[in-house]
């Protein structure tokens, strides 16, 4: 049975979790942050980060020590900046919300620490528009440190000034790409840059800046608090450098849909049957979505392939997928990815083509639209699985899904175009079957379901 | 009429352009409060916004229409929004959405006719883990079963 942790989470459910005196009662209530600032050099700040082998809890999975050690070592004359991603719009993804509501305070703390290790003065924490109760509860953190003097110009009586600011954003999926945040940042449309100029040269407003997910931040008062190597060791894949607790969602066709905070390495068994309380109906698990809809899908009969024995994975060769802990690397092992660790459980006799095609609808309204392969692409997507659907489309058409998705993939600015093709191309691959029995008239749209058991 | 934020919007903005190092960086921020104030941002709020940062019109309008929350048209006094992503789709999104369609008589787009709900689909509002789901103006409504549902629209429509 997987144990829980309660390292980001021990506020959850207390009453007024969010409120400062809690914090300050059942957390470090800001003593890590106060130590930071005033033991710590700047350089120790990072070298202490990139030890507690936090990877971005965003998608991407990058180590947040060595993103901070890109920032100049010297603020010269442009201003550094951090951003916090809080634009959560992956489907599938629920637990930056539970943080935002549950625990700002963490968010804060993890903001000061953060801004004093690389070199900042202010952050941004931008927070998609919709989580008004995330705001709320974020502003009146931040009040409340700033009344304590924990922000200001002199945060526990360091000369070191920190000013904390919610964004809001107005309602576009790409300003979750870090890239187009900056750019919604700066007051305008929310379209990717190209990169270089990565943004710890050239960032918000042209400046230095550090843009990491919301829960990374919130992490990193924890860490530092307990050490930041104690911290990696929690975790059951601090060998493969993929460290400490975090969240972990289930949704879906579970009979207990929720986030909990895990030490890293849980498996899709134990998270589908020990937090998500197994199966609606008991039925089956006909896949998998790991991370947010732009992960490829995983079905339970896919196993690890990694005879070789320097493969990382090799610990694992010939299990289930759904029997490997975990962690940004073991999901890419598996032609997967981790993504946010939200993972969306699909029951056997879900009908797979139509979800694909709810996720092309996404994917087809939430381009940008600045590449012609991601915005032309997405469309043809979603409507060619919705011919398909409606069985007028031909074997031709179904072949030209596959072209579409290659053609988009690599020829765009951001990975949004990634997020599209992947989880389309492992729906078609992983469920041809179901595809070429619309074609051929043996499957029609009225017997489809979506849902497990009815809504009522 | 030309348009003017009201003074305690004007302090707000006064407040918020301290927090950034451009004029340009205050121009989400001020459509949020241009439309808080009109229910949506009209030509002359575009217009406003221009001005008050220094921006040209076209730079504004390009935003406004980047971004779906900035209704360019009146709405209804209640804005109700249901997820339809998959996750939600799994537990019930599409019955939900023709339940809201069939309860106030619209389709999703519409505005009820007596101007106090507009009904539309979003996508994913990060409530996966508490599907099906909808937002009702800054509200979130979770877990929803349909007698819920019921009671949330009848309080909006009286």
């Amino acid at each position: 049975m997987l144990k829980r942790t309660e390292y980001l989470t021990r506020v959850y459910g207390k009453p007024e979790g969010w409120s400062l005196p809690t914090y300050e009662h059942e957390m470090s209530g800001y003593e890590v942050a106060r130590r930071v600032l005033t033991t710590m050099t700047r350089e120790q700040v990072v070298d202490e980060a990139k030890k507690a082998n936090i990877r971005g809890r965003g998608g991407a999975g990058f180590p947040m020590g060595v993103k901070w050690s890109f920032m100049p070592k010297t603020v010269g004359t442009k201003p550094h900046y951090l951003v916090v991603n809080a634009d959560e719009g992956e489907p599938g993804t629920h637990k930056d919300r539970t943080l935002m509501e549950l625990n700002p305070h963490a968010c804060v703390e993890g903001c000061i620490i953060a801004c004093y290790g690389i070199g900042a003065h202010v952050a941004y924490i931008y927070v998609r528009d919709e989580l008004h109760l995330s705001k709320a509860r974020l502003e009146k953190a931040i009040a409340e440190a700033r009344a304590k003097g924990y922000l200001g110009k002199t945060p526990f009586g360091k000369e070191w000034p920190v000013e904390v600011y919610v964004h809001s954003g107005a309602g576009a999926y790409i300003c979750g790409e870090e890239m187009a945040m900056l750019n919604s940042l700066e007051g305008r449309r929310g379209e990717p840059r190209m990169k270089p100029p990565f943004p710890a040269n050239a960032g918000a407003f042209g400046c230095p800046t550090t843009v990491n997910n919301l829960e990374t931040i919130a992490a990193v008062p924890t860490a530092f608090g307990m050490g930041c190597e104690e911290f990696s060791k929690l975790s059951c894949l601090h060998h493969m450098n993929d460290g400490g607790v975090r969240l972990y969602g289930v949704n879906g066709h579970v009979k207990k849909p929720c986030v909990v905070e895990l030490a890293v390495g849980p498996t899709l068994n134990e998270l589908i049957q020990d937090i998500g309380g197994g199966v609606q109906g008991d039925r089956g698990v006909l896949c998998v979505i790991p991370g947010g809809s732009s992960t490829p899908v995983l079905c339970p009969s896919e196993t690890v392939h990694a005879p070789d024995p320097k493969s990382p994975m090799h610990a694992w060769d010939g299990k289930s997928v759904f029997d490997i802990p975990l962690g940004v690397d073991t999901i890419r092992g598996v032609a997967s990815m981790l993504g946010t660790c939200c993972v969306t459980v699909i029951a056997e006799g879900t009908d797979p083509v139509w979800c694909m095609h709810n996720l092309m609808q996404f994917y087809r309204h939430e381009s940008c639209g600045q590449c012609t392969p991601c915005r032309e692409g997405s469309a043809w997507l979603e409507r060619v699985c919705q011919k398909i659907l409606d069985g007028k489309a031909s074997m031709a058409e179904l072949g030209g899904l596959h072209d579409i998705a290659n053609g988009i993939m690599g020829n765009t600015i951001c990975a949004f175009g990634e997020g599209t093709a992947m989880p389309a191309l492992a729906f078609l691959q992983k469920f041809r079957g179901a595809f070429e029995a619309y074609v051929r008239g043996e499957r029609r749209r009225a017997d489809a379901k979506l849902t497990a058991v009815p809504w009522s | 009429m030309p348009f003017a934020l009201s003074p305690d919007r004007e302090r707000k903005l006064e407040e918020i352009l301290q927090r950034y190092p451009t004029k340009m960086a205050a121009t989400l921020p001020l459509l949020h409060l241009c439309q808080e104030q009109e229910g949506y941002v009209s030509e002359d709020a575009v217009g406003f916004v221009s001005q008050r940062l220094d921006l040209s019109p076209a730079h504004v309008k390009g935003v406004v229409t980047f971004y779906t929350l900035y209704n360019q048209h009146p709405v209804g006094k209640h804005q109700v929004w249901v997820c339809r992503t998959l996750p939600c789709a799994l537990r019930g999104a599409y019955d939900l959405i023709d339940h809201c369609e069939k309860r106030l008589g619209i389709h999703c787009g519409e505005t009820t006719a007596d101007g106090k709900v507009t009904l539309r689909t979003a996508e994913c509002l990060a409530s996966c883990g508490t599907a099906p789901m909808m937002q009702v103006d800054k509200d979130y409504h979770e877990n929803l079963t349909r007698d819920r549902v019921d009671q949330i629209l009848k309080k909006l429509v009286g």
